[in-house]
């Protein structure tokens, strides 16, 4: 709940610097290893829409493919946890390259 | 960071015996009528508030010459009775206080003056994580630190509090031995997150079912640069080990604020 009020706040921040009036469409970018429930957010999302600019906006969560670098032998690959061995050497010291992130991504507004 | 699960909300928060400001009131505006929709690239992290903050507080730190560290485990991993050995061993030689975080009650506060620290007590309410707006305002009502030392001993959780940065030097998860030697591989993302692991309760190590040697590999699947300590806060042993090395550090701290400011004075003397 604490990352869909956060969600709000920062729509409402980029209400005032982008003048616009309300948000009709929010694109999320989650990452697989974002920690993050994405069907829990999706209703969060909603509760904390009401009352706001975002009322009844709709949501699309983009779920990038988590990939990271192995930093002994340096090839990149998928990756589907925090401590995959790399799939060439099998060192655990892979360098996670994307697939933790939590971003708006973009806006329709009006 | 599952607060979409576990309900988190600011509203109840309080530091200290004051409320928590409330800073999500929303904007009630009215509906417009023009079509003119458009899309708007925005690319920001949705915890960029909180990271704006982290920096804030990291800034203040390190004017301070302060060394905070931030300490989370899962209730009832010792960290209070950690926390009370380690003051012990070192009140008097430092200014040091500790900012607890809590859903209820102050008693954790209460444990950390009685072994002769200042203490301020964060109750969260429903929230499962301190972040870095909480200790921002705590840090106002704290005496001046400068150059020593602030334990922040996080809620009890070892899920939420890895997504949030208070600005801490550094992070440090306490396992207990009477815990699971596997938590490390089902909560990924502390380990990850922290810089050293203590590994409590080892005085009970004869007595439970605990692989010593597979939590540290585990923990090191996850992050391979992690330091570990292994220590008893109530027998004592390894609390030398801890105490050298928050020393270390607070030392390292101090030496990085004196080179700052030499170079600064150096830079207002060459403009004389």
């Amino acid at each position: 709940m604490s990352i869909a009020n956060s969600i709000i706040r920062l729509l409402q921040q980029q209400a005032q610097e982008q003048h616009f009036k309300r948000v009709k469409h929010v694109w999320l970018q989650v990452g697989p290893l974002a920690m993050v429930e994405v069907e829990s957010l999706r209703f969060c999302f909603t509760a904390a829409c009401r009352g706001t600019l975002a009322e009844e906006a709709a949501l699309d969560i983009i779920s990038p493919e988590a990939r990271a670098r192995c930093q002994q032998c340096g090839e990149e690959q998928p990756v589907t946890s925090r401590f995959d061995a790399c799939v060439h050497c099998g060192s655990y010291r892979l360098q996670l390259l994307q697939g933790d992130e939590m971003r708006v991504h973009e806006l329709e507004v009006e | 960071m599952m607060c979409g699960v576990c309900g988190c909300g600011k509203d109840e928060v309080q530091v200290g015996s004051t409320n928590g400001h409330r800073h999500d009131e929303h904007q009630h505006k009215p509906h417009q009528t023009d079509d003119t929709r458009r899309l708007v690239q925005i690319e920001q992290d949705i915890l960029s508030e909180n990271a704006g903050y982290a920096v804030a507080n990291r800034e203040l730190f390190e004017q301070q010459a302060l060394l905070a560290l931030n300490l989370v485990s899962s209730p009832g991993s010792g960290k209070t009775s950690l926390l009370t050995a380690t003051i012990t061993r070192l009140s008097g030689q430092v200014p040091l206080a500790v900012i607890e975080g809590d859903q209820q009650t102050s008693r954790d506060a209460e444990r950390i003056r009685a072994a002769g620290a200042t203490a301020l007590q964060i109750n969260t309410g429903k929230g499962c994580h301190l972040d870095a707006h909480m200790i921002g305002h705590a840090m106002q009502q704290l005496p001046n630190l400068q150059g020593g030392l602030l334990f922040i001993e996080n809620v009890g959780n070892l899920v939420c509090p890895a997504g949030f940065d208070l600005g801490e030097a550094h992070r440090v998860v306490i396992l207990s031995v009477t815990e699971g030697d596997d938590k490390p591989l089902k909560y990924p993302d502390i380990f990850h997150h922290s810089d050293l692991l203590l590994i409590n309760k080892i005085d009970l190590l004869p007595y439970v079912e605990f692989d010593l040697n597979a939590c540290i590999d585990y923990a090191r699947r996850i992050n391979p640069d992690i330091e570990v300590i292994q220590l008893s806060a109530r027998t004592g042993e390894g609390m030398e080990s801890w105490v050298d090395w928050v020393n270390q550090r607070r030392q390292q701290r101090l030496q990085q604020r004196i080179s700052a400011l030499q170079a600064e004075a150096i830079r207002l003397e060459s403009l004389l």
